[in-house]
């Protein structure tokens, strides 16, 4: 295929930005039915890729290579392949999801859909760029139309909220750039190919031990590994509801693909070195988030918290270094972002209605929103592992991987985190018992049932969910071959 | 027939399927769809057991390959052997007796929604079917937990009752649990034998690639799970509160069922329990153990539900204590009958309590006139568990206990004769208060319910006096025969005779006795009981031992503070040393501002001090 599919889908909403850039303050329809369209786009070729894509091959695939920077040996190099493919899929959906959702709002209109444009070029870009520049660079380019989208559109908090997000998250990308420069400076020669560094370039230890930490600093930002996770309740509370599914759904996986794509392949060495305390912080992860979950009275909050809580799973299969736990590692970060998206959707519906999110203030929504409770129970299920769902999948899959690890010990640390899941069980279902069952408060009597715009924008979610749960083959099958041959080049 | 097993439970899904999207708003008309799919699946259920029973073969195994990952190869699929397909036939009996009964029941109640109703049941019914067909464990895991989910949503049916609420989320957490041991018993399975296929991994087992040791580990991880479900002590705390379900509910989910899918669980995958040593005295011991201490606490109940519970506790016991004692068939035989006589039994008091609208048994009472049929099949329902010949339960009861004698494990035996006698006690004290003597509770007018509730009474009444035949020696023991354990190595002790008529009379006189005894107090009220009440035993009891008060302080309060602290940590700890960093930087910014004051004055009386230091300095020095 000589289209260059992946180029179009990075940079047509940036054409879209470009536009609405163009259109006047007032048309504020315009800006909506461009931004719709300029994310529809991407959809449809993301179809296509999906259709085009052959899984088994474990090499990467729609690659496009040309030289950007000669003195530098710095390409313009993009492609996808197992790894990458779902996660890059699920943000062309998110994206769209979320600008269909985000169509009520009335401030700033303009800036607003301008933004999330330019955010999905950036996150789009992250996922397929194999070249260190250029993946540092979309890294960099996510950041910014979230800090404004945080900081002008979120709530009462937003300023905090915005500032400690975008100091934690450079503070971890300059972090991460010092690396980038060098593994540049060391490698020889000079370069900052992703496949390159990982097939051929083979660095001492130590230094692969001290660049493994120093990215492991930016990854572990974004992931968010404890203890660098505060900043992510904050944001996700003051965030606006499109902009919070972003996050959770595409941010976070930004960290743990970059373990996946440049430390583990890059650093082979210090992976293994490093896997027991990825292990445990992994396992802390689970845990921890689970417990400060379970206390936490503002139903954002508590996604945010199960948010860390479920990304444990992530670091605890992909420090394992199975086939399986690889496997895991990206079907949770797929399964995650789909069922966390459509949380962070569905709690936007009822903030909409009731300008609250605390928990103790809700009762008996069921009786006035039966629709609402049922879908909102399906992505609770799905959140707490139901079998049938894809978050079972994704847990399930990261486990077993665990348990299968040659490392010893790694079965203890299986264990510990099942109780993640018990607990997990625990938060959600008092949260529902909270909101939805027992008696109504009167002071909800006026709430109406979700309406049409927001059932269209949840429904492709919910179906997502469903399949992957009944049909996982769908999703695992496309990563299967690459793992296989990424964890041979890391495990001797 | 048995080619297309797969009818069985698709049915019941697609039904689901067409209420959830298409028929919700015809309340009626769900409600018959939902009853058409499952009497189809009833009747091809039949067919199926019927042609496994004459063909020669064992067991059919179809599959379909799930999803690939690394070295594992999971599958979705199912396996059709006489112990599936008799499990078949009781479910989609009992559901379809339910389903018609809960119309009736339903119909009582403002606004009850139907199509919600019938598609919780028909989920159920799917997954229960799915989870008895299984052929791996994961299929087994995933229908597991849809089952879970059903009790779940079908406990709280009622959403609006803040305790039918709090029941719901007590019984999915702490079946989930449980659920924990049984996923790490899974992750041991697929580890140590690689593969998740029963059929295949009973191979292994008898190929002896899997060491003994590790077997016991798997099967009492499995077993955890096992308990959750069928809810044995330490888990049992949740079934008696699940009773704020419908009562027909109660009858299918919490008695007839879904709780048995521990014992059906231990039983799918016997070999494991077998090979590991030990493995099968913890099932044993667990379960009588549990027998015995759930027909304590069903002594002194006065809510009919909950007495019924803590019966299904103890019965669910005896089926744990049969497997664990060698009795695979005895397990399996006496959770086919207690599945038709305590449906019956809950249907019965759902009738009562439908008439009284109150669950006490002290408010009831003389309405064996009122409501004779209902007197009647409950009667006998309490006939057949305390284990009356020639009814069902005496012939299961005495399998098991047969089973318990011959295994030489005496401490197991007694507790299953005491159990016996308090079984027959706690049943007839409930016969005698509600339906003889004297109305207690004057404003309710109790009248006999409609014939759609009648009927699925009768039925189940004519199975739970017939049941019990098909073990009996009469049809040659046809049961034992079908579904048997096949341990791989011949000459595995089957029940000899010999003790026969010693454990039949020790158990009957039990009986006797217990009928006997509550006559005595509860019937014409020839011994007063009433001192018992002040003695502290009776308040332990009465208490249900103060499970649910010591597993709040043990359990829930440790865990409440530690989310607490948890979150302290998080905005006290960390969030603060964040905070501080930030505080402590901005600090130092607004400080090296101040010395940028803008005055050139000021400036070169800085650079004047600066270079008298230096000279100082360089002066010392020099």
């Amino acid at each position: 295929m000589n289209f260059p599919i992946l180029s179009w889908m990075i940079f047509i909403p940036l054409i879209g930005a470009m536009l609405i850039l163009c259109t006047p303050k007032g048309m504020e329809k315009t800006i909506k039915g461009l931004a719709l369209v300029f994310s529809f786009i991407p959809l449809v070729l993301a179809g296509m890729v999906y259709a085009n894509f052959n899984p088994k091959i474990a090499d990467l695939q729609f690659v496009e290579k040309i030289l950007w920077i000669p003195i530098f040996n710095i390409h313009y190099f993009v492609g996808l392949d197992g790894i990458s493919i779902s996660i890059f899929l699920l943000t062309a959906l998110l994206t769209f999801l979320s600008v269909l959702i985000s169509c009520n709002i009335t401030k700033r209109v303009k800036e607003y859909f301008m933004l999330f444009l330019v955010l999905e070029v950036g996150m789009l870009g992250v996922f397929v760029a194999i070249d260190l520049f250029l993946f540092y660079i979309f890294w960099e380019v996510v950041l910014i139309p979230m800090y404004f989208l945080i900081g002008v559109w979120g709530g009462p908090r937003r300023r905090y909220a915005a500032i400690k997000f975008v100091l934690y998250t450079v503070a971890g990308s300059l972090i991460m750039l010092i690396g980038i420069l060098c593994v540049y400076f060391t490698s020889n020669p000079h370069t900052m190919d992703i496949l390159e560094l990982s097939k051929t370039c083979t660095f001492a230890r130590e230094f692969q031990n001290i660049m493994f930490f120093l990215f492991f600093i930016g990854f572990a930002v974004k992931v968010p590994i404890w203890p660098f996770h505060t900043w992510l309740p904050d944001a996700h509370t003051e965030a606006p509801t499109a902009a919070s599914v972003i996050l959770a759904c595409i941010l976070l996986k930004m960290g743990v693909y970059g373990f996946l794509r440049i430390s583990f392949p890059i650093f082979p060495e210090a992976a293994i070195y490093f896997a027991y305390p990825f292990a445990v912080l992994g396992v802390i992860n689970i845990i921890y988030g689970a417990l400060t979950a379970m206390a936490q009275n503002d139903l954002k909050k508590m996604i945010a918290y199960s948010s860390i809580s479920h990304m444990g799973f992530c670091l605890i299969a992909m420090s394992a270094l199975t086939v399986t736990g690889i496997n895991g590692a990206v079907v949770q970060m797929f399964t995650h972002g789909a069922v966390t998206g459509s949380l962070f959707m569905l709690v936007g519906v009822i903030y909409d209605r009731a300008h609250t999110r605390n928990i103790d203030e809700f009762s008996g929504l069921w009786q006035k929103m039966p629709i609402y409770t049922g879908l909102m129970t399906l992505a609770v299920l799905a959140s707490l592992g139901l079998p049938g769902l894809a978050g079972f999948i994704g847990e399930f899959v990261c486990l077993m991987g665990t348990f299968v690890s040659t490392f010893p010990g790694f079965k203890l640390l299986a264990i510990l985190s099942t109780s993640g899941v018990v607990i997990t069980a625990v938060y959600l279902l008092w949260m529902m018992e909270r909101v939805f069952w027992r008696g109504l408060n009167p002071k909800w009597e006026h709430l109406t049932d979700i309406n049409k715009r927001e059932l269209l924008a949840i429904i492709p979610i919910l179906i997502v969910i469903i399949l992957i749960g009944i049909c996982p083959d769908l999703l695992v099958n496309l990563m299967n071959v690459s793992t296989i041959q990424m964890v041979k080049g890391i495990m001797p | 027939m048995i080619n297309n097993a797969w009818l069985v439970p698709a049915i019941p899904f697609i039904v689901f399927m067409t209420i959830t999207f298409f028929t919700k708003r015809f309340k009626n008309l769900s409600s018959w769809l939902s009853i058409a799919g499952i009497l189809a699946s009833f009747s091809m259920a039949c067919v199926i057991l019927r042609e496994l029973s004459m063909s020669g073969q064992r067991h059919y195994e179809f599959s379909l390959p799930w999803f690939e990952s690394g070295e594992f190869q999971l599958e979705m699929g199912m396996l059709v052997d006489p112990l599936s397909s008799i499990m078949m036939v009781v479910v989609t009996l009992v559901s379809l007796m339910i389903q018609v009964y809960s119309r009736g029941y339903l119909s009582a109640e403002k606004n009850v929604d139907f199509s919600r109703y019938y598609s919780f049941i028909s989920l159920f019914t799917f997954s229960m079917l799915g989870l008895v067909l299984a052929n791996n464990f994961i299929t087994i895991f995933a229908c597991w937990e849809l089952v879970g989910l059903c009790s779940y949503l079908l406990i709280g049916f009622w959403h609006h009752k803040p305790s039918a609420a709090a029941a719901a989320k007590k019984a999915f957490i702490i079946t989930r649990l449980a659920d924990a041991g049984f996923l790490i018993g899974i992750l041991c399975v697929g580890f140590y034998a690689g593969t998740f296929n029963f059929l295949n991994i009973e191979g292994l087992i008898h190929e002896g690639q899997i060491s003994s040791q590790i077997l016991t580990i798997m099967a009492v991880l499995i077993f955890i799970g096992a308990m959750g479900k069928s809810a044995q002590f330490p888990f049992h705390t949740w079934l008696p509160d699940a009773m704020e379900g419908p009562s027909p509910v109660s009858a299918l989910i919490h008695a007839a069922t879904m709780v048995v899918a521990g014992v059906y669980l231990v039983a799918r995958t016997y070999t494991m329990f077998d090979a590991g040593p030990n493995a099968l005295l913890v099932v044993g011991y667990v379960g009588g153990f549990t027998a015995l201490f759930a027909a304590s606490i069903g002594l002194c109940q006065n809510d009919i539900k909950r007495v019924l519970a803590y019966s299904t506790l103890s019965q669910l016991g005896y089926m744990m204590l049969a497997l664990g004692v060698g009795g695979f068939s005895a397990g399996m035989f006496h959770l086919t009958t207690h599945a038709f006589f305590k449906a019956l039994l809950f249907l019965a008091a759902g009738s009562v309590i439908h008439a009284m609208h109150s669950n006490n048994i002290w408010d009831m009472g003389g309405l064996g006139k009122k409501m004779p049929i209902t007197a009647i099949v409950f009667i006998i329902g309490s006939l057949a568990i305390a284990g009356v010949p020639p009814l069902a339960g005496f012939w299961s009861k005495e399998t098991v206990l047969m089973a318990a004698y011959s295994s030489g494990h005496m401490l197991l035996f007694i507790i299953g004769e005491i159990g016996a006698l308090m079984t027959a006690f706690y049943m007839f004290r409930l016969c005698f208060v509600t339906f003889g003597g004297e109305t207690r509770k004057h404003d309710a007018h109790p009248h006999e319910s409609p014939w759609v509730m009648t009927i699925p009474m009768c039925i189940l009444a004519f199975l739970a006096i017939t049941a019990g035949f098909i073990g009996s020696p009469y049809l040659n023991d046809w049961f034992q025969g079908f579904v048997c354990f096949d341990s791989g190595h011949a000459a595995h002790h089957r029940g000899e005779h010999s003790g026969h008529q010693l454990v039949m009379i020790i158990s009957l006189s039990m009986t006797g006795i217990g009928i006997l005894g509550a006559w005595l107090v509860y019937g014409i009220k020839a011994i007063n009981l009433d001192f018992v009440k002040k003695t502290f035993i009776y308040k332990l009891v009465f208490n249900k031992y103060f499970f649910d008060e010591i597993y709040d302080v043990i359990i829930v309060k440790p865990f409440v503070g530690l989310t607490k602290f948890s979150v302290g940590f998080d905005q006290g700890v960390i969030d603060g040393m964040v905070n501080g960093v930030a505080t402590v930087t901005a600090g130092c910014g607004s400080f090296v501002r101040r010395i940028q004051t803008g005055l050139v004055q000021s400036y070169i009386l800085a650079m004047m001090v600066g270079i008298i230091i230096l000279l100082v300095i360089w002066m010392w020095g020099g």
